[in-house]
């Protein structure tokens, strides 16, 4: 065999990688106005990486020392292979209506994925480093694919100026970790730390808050959320649902692994800090997307507010903890995938349509549509029969377990306020009468058959939710 | 060699003060080009320091750090030069003051 | 003060003999400006317009793309120096990471970023100009 097993744990990411540069290549030679399934490739490299992680499960491969395939990696990237396939999915309408550059739509789409795997697969503070750049530039090019419109470029430069300023202190934290350990290799840092015992030491005390900066802008926690509300606002809908979900997932897991393992000896340091965090960004997400007149922007804050939630499951830091932020990703990324590739399929080349006014009376005009986007809705407020709701209920009883009870009271509290703004699109969509506004496209069966999936996840993962957090479970207890 | 007189904590200083350099003028300068210089500032004042505790700890492992992030600087120079062109194709100016069609 | 002291002298050197030139000639040279004198020099022609009119932004998409693809040089280096080391291995390695760097390259070629002709296609709003293969079998409709 040419490949030996060094490379088992790098395969998902291969698969993507060879299909983002097949697309590439394809895109080079596609002729003027020649159309090519070029979806269709980014589909079979999605299909092939997810094949791969499920091969590779429960066999921890490890390649060259600093990539690593336990569960959790693989769990994680499972739910990206799900928003890729999704995004995907969505975009075989609106990229063509929109007049987006598909194959650099999917290309870049795929080589962001190849970050976002790596970045969860890496033991290494390097590679991970690395990862985050790929991912990262990558989406700061896709925010600002509709180089037709100047608020989509502008979205992007504020993304990219923002998250390279942050990038930097990652790397600053890395540095001073490297400096204090004399190594970037996870396990490494975290015996040196664990052996020295050098919770005063300032030098460590400032990398690890170097460290949450960088984390903390790309799961959009408050302080460091000012980028995300202007990013998700002014990027194409399908862009935006792709990165509040796959960013997010990756950043989270990624945060999981550096601070539940290397940094877990300072958990006593840091746990105050990321509680505060949480607090900040659930309070922050939810209070000001009440005042929200945008879905887009609303569901912005909304998504900050749920990185709030995320964040409570790593603060318990306790096997509950652990599980729940998988399970949440999960839930959460098929939620907001449903709700952003409504609004995707609603707006227009022209206009985005993505005001709240413009749900008026959706479900007279558009009923099917009405009635997924209830769900998804419900789901991200955490109402019973869906995914949100045992997601949240999971979160906070991690918390509870580790004796966070005022994490958990405000996390229940500023759910409780933000049913009032998804509540607030419901009743739009179903009182108010339609006026005259420019009509979207009809939605193609393929995009309906795509939401209707999603939906069916929410509505599945929220009556026997069972499966996957035995999964979730049983990826956390491997590791960590 | 003179430089091994040179102790580690000027190095840490010396890519301190770069870093706040960078920082201040991301928050401060008015210029998009002069924004993205404040930010490679910032990842060269982390080079200085990987360089330096490399050689505290007599490896090559920080210089070659050291080159992969010049990689990654190089990138993202290169997309964000992109769009300060695309931005001015738009709005005819360098100013971030003019781009105000979304709230900062 | 160590060894620094031929490093003092050699700065003290340096700056004060430029600083005594400056000094002296602006002291005892004569001075009668006229027109000419005082217009920039380019090369003896005339001046003509602003030194501050905008270049066509193909200067900056070849300046990134060099950018980028110099960069990349950059990994070359070490793996030379140590290319006994690697061996074969080491050699596939590099062979893959330029490949990958090709696929790059050819896109920018075939989008025509490398073209530095007037030939420009004003509808194909999205993308760059098109490379020449592409316009030539898109004007005369052959495609082979």
């Amino acid at each position: 065999m040419m490949f030996s097993a060094a490379f088992d744990a790098v395969i998902p990411v291969i698969c993507l990688a060879m299909a983002g540069l097949a697309i590439m290549l394809a895109e080079s030679f596609r002729l003027k106005n020649e159309s090519m399934p070029l979806g269709g490739l980014a589909i079979i490299g999605l299909l092939g990486a997810g094949t791969a992680s499920i091969f590779l499960w429960d066999r921890n491969a490890t390649s060259f020392g600093v990539v690593t395939a336990d569960n959790f990696a693989l769990f994680v990237n499972l739910v990206l292979v799900v928003v890729g396939i999704f995004t995907v999915w969505f975009s075989s309408q609106t990229v063509h209506r929109d007049k987006i550059p598909a194959g650099e739509f999917y290309t870049l789409m795929l080589f962001s994925m190849v970050g976002m795997m790596l970045m969860v697969q890496a033991t290494d503070l390097l590679l991970m480093f690395l990862a985050l750049e790929t991912m990262s530039i990558a989406v700061y090019v896709m925010t600002g694919i509709r180089r037709d419109q100047a608020q989509s470029t502008e979205a992007a430069f504020k993304y990219f100026l923002l998250g390279a300023f942050a990038s930097s202190f990652f790397l600053y934290g890395i540095a001073f970790i490297y400096g204090i350990s004399g190594s970037t290799s996870l396990d490494r840092v975290g015996s040196v730390i664990a052996a020295q015992s050098m919770s005063g030491n300032p030098m460590i005390l400032l990398a690890v808050g170097l460290l949450i900066v960088g984390f903390g802008f790309k799961v959009a926690a408050v302080p460091f959320h000012m980028w995300s509300p202007d990013a998700y606002e002014g990027a194409p809908a399908v862009v935006t649902g792709f990165m509040s979900t796959g960013v997010k997932a990756a950043a989270v897991a990624a945060f999981a692994r550096v601070f539940l393992t290397a940094l877990e000896p300072m958990i006593a340091e840091w746990a105050p800090v990321l509680w505060a965090i949480a607090a900040a960004t659930m309070i922050v997400g939810t209070v000001v997307g009440v005042a929200q007149t945008s879905l887009k922007r609303m569901l912005a804050y909304s998504s900050i507010a749920h990185g709030g939630y995320l964040l409570v499951g790593l603060v318990a830091g306790n096997d509950v903890g652990k599980a729940a932020i998988l399970f949440y990703l999960a839930a959460y990324a098929l939620t907001n995938l449903g709700a952003f590739g409504v609004i995707a399929l609603l707006g227009t080349r022209e206009r985005a349509n993505d005001d709240l006014r413009d749900y008026a009376g959706l479900w007279y005009s558009h009923p099917a549509l009405a009635t997924l986007m209830t769900i998804c809705l419900l789901s991200l407020g955490g109402f019973p029969p869906t995914a949100g709701f045992i997601a949240k209920w999971y979160v906070f009883s991690a918390a509870v377990g580790s004796g966070y009870y005022w994490l958990a009271i405000i996390g229940v509290l500023s759910s409780v306020v933000s049913v009032f703004f998804y509540l607030r699109v419901v009743v739009m969509m179903y009182m108010s009468e339609r006026d005259a506004r420019p009509v979207p496209a009809p939605i193609t069966t393929i995009a309906m058959t795509g939401l209707a999936l999603t939906v069916f996840g929410i509505l599945y993962l929220g009556i026997l939710p069972t499966r996957l957090i035995d999964a979730a479970q049983a990826s956390v207890a491997t590791i960590f | 060699m003179t430089f091994a007189l040179i102790p580690l904590s000027h190095f840490l200083i010396l890519s301190g003060v770069l870093f706040a350099i960078g920082t201040a003028g991301v928050f401060l300068r008015r210029n998009l080009i002069t924004l993205l210089l404040s930010v490679e500032i910032m990842l060269n004042a982390v080079n200085l320091s990987f360089v330096a505790f490399g050689r505290q700890f007599g490896t090559v492992d920080g210089q070659i750090i050291v080159f992969f992030v010049m990689t990654v600087a190089a990138a993202e120079a290169a997309v964000g030069l992109a769009l300060v062109i695309g931005l001015f194709r738009h709005r005819e100016s360098l100013n971030p003051e003019a781009f105000t069609s979304l709230k900062w | 003060m160590g060894g620094w002291d031929g490093l003092a002298i050699m700065i003290a050197v340096g700056v004060g003999f430029g600083a005594v030139s400056i000094f002296i000639s602006s002291f005892i040279g004569p001075r009668n400006p006229t027109p000419e004198k005082m217009a920039p020099y380019e090369c003896g022609m005339p001046p003509v317009g602003d030194a501050r009119e905008r270049q066509s932004v193909k200067f900056y998409l070849i300046a990134m793309i060099f950018l980028l693809f110099d960069i990349e040089i950059a990994f070359l280096g070490p793996w030379a120096m140590s290319i006994r080391q690697l061996g074969w291995p080491g050699f596939v390695q590099i062979v893959v990471f330029f490949l990958i760097l090709v696929v790059g390259y050819v896109y920018v070629w075939r989008k025509g970023v490398l073209d530095w002709g007037p030939e420009h296609d004003p509808d194909y709003v999205h993308a760059p100009s098109p490379g020449p293969a592409v316009i030539k079998r898109y004007r005369y409709g052959t495609r082979n």
